[in-house]
């Protein structure tokens, strides 16, 4: 079967009909609200929370964080993204609680730093390995999410995304985009090896107020099964400094990727980056 | 389109994103509905720890409601203030914005809502 995500862009494959035959398919509905909890399931909220849907479409997803029962923490509220007007108007029609937005998360995530809890996704991201044009490159697309999704999250917030990558290629373009963007980064695979197998990128913003707990990546994952742990910020760390000198070039524009991956606003790069300047009196 | 949403929201094209007057966006020839919500009061005091008040004070004045207290209740000042907690219910969370425009106070792009949903979709000179 050929996969919709290299046919056509996203806004003219979801058209009106499209969007129609995806919501009201029960078998579809099923199986994204079976991984809406999972992903509700890993992001562990005890409190109702602010959580952003990206690619909500017709709000599947969105309605079961709308009715989680307070026992379970919630109910939760949320905005969702959606680049397809025919599956927001679908939304519409079914008179979800969250806030939507038509929007191309490849263009960014437009949130004031901290805004949200958490953040969700389920069966969209793995269009972004699709540029949508000439002039934007797909890496250019999902750094640009990828680092405003970054921003966007509270420090401790987490952020899970179900995904479909075509290959081993865009399963590690993608989640080497998200460690880049400075998330400590975890694969979840239920069922693998089977038609039915799952990928769960599993993001967490560091800095939670007690070292090692919930805002590292290895207590999220550790002891569930077929884990893989991809958190590189430790061996990157390790390696950057053997062979970094402190202001040297390198170590500058290591500094400024990092510092724009927080969202900062950094001095561009030139050739004369960490030159050594003459003093003039 | 919450108020609420609105005071999260930023400008999107890339030339804002280091100036200050792109947020908070700005409601223009808006058309405002209150969805009937119940209070959820531990969902109130969570976001309102990220709320940035100065801006909810414009976005308010803005919209037409009366002025706001000069800062935010604690969570202790809200859990044993029903009014308050009523007020900003209402204003955060059943507020909300139909139809109009929200515009950006440092380029001047307007965003378009319909229905309630904003668009922020940008030529890809702008990102
Ligand atoms: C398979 S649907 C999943 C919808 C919803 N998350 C669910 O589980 O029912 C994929 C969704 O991703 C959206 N999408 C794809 N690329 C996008 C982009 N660049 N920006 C925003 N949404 C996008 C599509 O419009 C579509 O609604
Ligand atoms: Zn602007």
């Amino acid at each position: 079967m050929s996969r919709p995500e290299d046919t056509l862009p996203p806004d003219l494959h979801y058209n009106d009909t499209e969007a129609r035959k995806y919501t009201t398919s029960s078998r579809i509905q099923n199986i994204q609200a079976s991984m809406t909890n999972r992903a509700l399931e890993l992001l562990d909220l005890d409190t109702p929370s602010m959580i952003l849907d990206i690619g909500c479409g017709s709000g599947l997803s969105g309605e079961i964080l709308s009715s989680v029962d307070p026992s379970e923490g919630g109910p939760h509220i949320w905005v969702g993204m959606d680049i397809s007007a025919s599956m927001l108007d679908i939304a519409l029609q079914r008179d979800v609680e969250g806030d939507l937005m038509l929007a191309d998360i490849g263009q960014g995530v437009p949130f004031r730093a901290g805004s949200f809890d958490a953040a969700i996704s389920i069966s969209a991201i793995q269009w972004l390995c699709n540029a949508e044009s000439s002039e934007v490159s797909s890496t250019g697309r999902l750094s640009r999410f990828f680092n405003g999704l970054y921003a966007s999250l509270k420090r401790g917030g987490r952020a899970v995304c179900q995904f479909y990558p075509k290959n081993d290629l865009q399963r590690t373009m993608i989640s080497g985009a998200a460690i880049k963007a400075g998330f400590g980064a975890g694969i979840l695979e239920d069922d693998p090896g089977t038609k039915n197998a799952k990928l769960y990128l599993v993001l967490t913003v560091g800095g939670s107020a007690n070292e090692g707990d919930s805002g590292d990546i290895t207590g999220v994952v550790k002891g569930m099964e077929g884990v893989d742990v991809l958190d590189a910020r430790r061996k990157h760390k390790e390696k950057g400094r053997k062979e970094m000198k402190k202001g040297s070039k390198a170590w500058i524009n290591h500094k400024k990727a990092q510092m724009e991956a927080k969202g900062k606003v950094v001095k561009h790069s030139s050739k004369y980056t960490g030159r050594s300047r003459n003093i003039a009196f | 389109m919450k108020v609420l949403t609105l005071n999260f929201l930023t400008c999107a094209v890339k030339a804002c994103k280091s100036s200050s007057d792109s947020f908070p966006l700005h409601p223009k020839d808006c058309e405002l509905v209150s969805d009937e919500l119940e209070v959820n009061s531990a969902l109130l005091t969570n976001v309102l720890t990220r709320v940035d008040w100065k801006a909810l004070t414009t976005t308010a004045a803005e919209l037409g409601f009366p002025t706001l207290p000069a800062t935010p209740p604690t969570p202790e000042e809200l859990a044993g203030d029903e009014k308050m907690l009523k007020e900003l219910h209402t204003l955060l969370m059943e507020t909300q914005i139909n139809e109009g425009k929200l515009v950006c106070g440092h380029c001047g792009h307007e965003y378009a809502v319909k229905e309630g949903i904003a668009n922020f979709l940008l030529p890809n000179h702008l990102v």
